[in-house]
């Protein structure tokens, strides 16, 4: 992989809520067109950091660029850079009383100002990269969790974000639906999205992501190729946070 | 005379009827009148007080909780009669019709606030980071995610509410505006017949019953939206 931008910049954030501190001074690079792989045992401050990295979460002390752009720094323009940012929950978090389409274009529409009839193509197009094309008019309700799952992906997709981010993006699915949401994503990668996943997918880890991050206690522990974090985990707490997975 | 024409003589006493009837399809028109200004305004100023609300601006909110307490505490007669006979001796000169649409919407617009504030509050936390995580403003989550939303669930609260507190338009009677009662009673007075009390309860009735019924409707149709 040769040296790009970087997309998104962390330095020294520290997050804490009231007296507990989730984050305790992370640095993280993520590269255009990278994956990176969050992992660690919970609670130690994977959604915090991702949540802090489009600032659901005021971070107490820190810096974070996104493409360029302190995202912290009171003059920025947080809603415009969130179109940029794409995010998506492990609980989906569709809106339930619109139409797919409808939960697609609501930001192009509002945020972004798009036509109606401009809108519609591009969530059309969306949708239909995440395969779901003949589901526009369905409600959530009326699919799968995998499905679901694949409209909040194109919902946040359809603003051609920077960066994607996904916290737990599998985890509350039946595993027979998890592959369907994983394909999405490999070929979202293919397609050189630059994207972060905090995720407990070891398998689609080893064989999707360039880089594989271990977080314990507000910290990053160590970082690495999948093959070196996986295969040669350097630091007690990664080899025993794997070995407690393996089991 | 039998007991039997002894009651219709006195409850639906065909001379009186004919007289008086007019008078009281005339006390239904201004009571649908006062009904229908007071539902549109109490749940659109409920709807944008609990809106307000939501920003949690902290003097703001403690103005609408108080607000709300108040109004919800008082019995609204007492309003009533405090502003028709009180606001003229600082010479302010509202007519009763003025005074019970003030009223009773202030009243609704308080027990609306806090159903639409509930309704906001049960939406899940996610919702609001979905839609602010792809750029929409609080104001535009609020009236495009969350609103529509909190408003289907408060549907059958909010019906049964803005029934119990339209029905105080009797309350006009006491101020002179001619609704149904206030027409009952004068004719009833006149009359010396007590057929003018028995025409408005049927008003009443003919009015209100099919309210209650849609209002049992959209409770079982709205039900799913509180699962
Ligand atoms: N809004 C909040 N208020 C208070 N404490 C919080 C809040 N959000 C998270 N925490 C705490 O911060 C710590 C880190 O939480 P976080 O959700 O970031 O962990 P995580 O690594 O994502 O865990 P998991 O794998 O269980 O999702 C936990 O101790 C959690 O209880
Ligand atoms: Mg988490």
């Amino acid at each position: 992989m040769p040296e790009s931008v970087a997309i998104l910049e962390v330095t020294g954030l520290r997050k804490s809520f009231g007296t507990l501190e989730v984050l305790r001074g992370i640095d993280l690079t993520v590269r255009a067109q990278e994956l990176v792989f969050v992992i660690g045992p919970s609670g130690s401050g994977k959604s915090t950091l991702l949540r802090c990295c489009n600032r659901l979460e005021e971070p107490n002390e820190g810096s974070i660029r996104v493409d360029g752009v302190e995202l912290l720094d009171p003059k920025t323009d947080i809603n415009a850079m969130r179109q940029r940012i794409g995010m998506v929950f492990q609980s989906f978090n569709l809106y339930p009383h619109m139409t797919v389409l409808a939960n697609v274009t609501l930001a192009l529409r509002k945020a972004l100002g798009k036509g109606r009839e401009e809108a519609r193509a591009i969530g059309e197009a969306a949708l239909a990269r995440v395969d779901l094309a003949d589901k526009s008019s369905a409600y959530p309700a009326q699919l799968s969790g995998g499905q679901q799952q694949r409209v909040a992906i194109a919902r946040a997709m359809a603003l051609e974000p920077k960066i994607m981010l996904f916290d737990e993006p599998t985890s509350s699915l039946d595993p027979e639906l998890v592959g369907s949401v994983l394909a999405v994503m490999r070929e979202l990668r293919q397609d050189g999205m630059t994207m972060v996943v905090v995720s407990h997918e070891m398998r689609f880890a080893r064989d999707a992501a360039d880089r594989v991050v271990f977080m314990d206690a507000g910290q990053i522990v160590e970082q690495g190729p999948p093959d070196r974090i996986f295969g040669a985990p350097q630091h007690a707490r990664t080899q025993s946070f794997l070995a407690d997975f393996a089991a | 005379m039998d007991s039997t024409t002894v009651f219709l003589d006195a409850f639906l006493n065909r001379a009186v009827i004919d007289k008086y009837l007019p008078d009281i399809l005339w006390g239904m028109i201004i009571t649908v009148e006062v009904a229908l200004a007071v539902v549109a305004t109490g749940i659109a100023l409920g709807l944008l007080l609990a809106a307000v609300r939501s920003f949690r601006v902290r003097p703001v909110n403690v103005l609408i909780v108080l607000f709300v307490d108040v109004l919800r505490a008082l019995p609204p007669l007492v309003l009533i009669l405090i502003i028709y006979f009180g606001l003229p001796s600082v010479g302010i000169r509202l007519s009763g019709f003025a005074v019970l649409w003030l009223v009773l919407s202030l009243v609704l617009a308080a027990f609306a606030e806090e159903i639409f504030w509930s309704g906001i509050l049960s939406i899940r936390k996610g919702q609001w980071e979905a839609a602010r995580s792809t750029g929409l403003t609080f104001l535009q989550t609020l009236t495009h995610v969350i609103l529509p939303q909190a408003v289907r669930m408060t549907v059958p609260p909010l019906t049964n509410r803005t029934i119990a507190i339209t029905k105080n338009t009797a309350l006009g009677a006491v101020i002179g505006v001619p609704e149904i009662l206030m027409q009952a009673q004068t004719a009833q007075s006149f009359s010396g017949n007590a057929t003018p009390l028995l025409l408005g309860a049927l008003a009443y009735i003919v009015l209100f019953v099919p309210v209650v019924v849609l209002g049992r409707w959209l409770e079982t149709r709205f039900a799913w939206g509180r699962a």
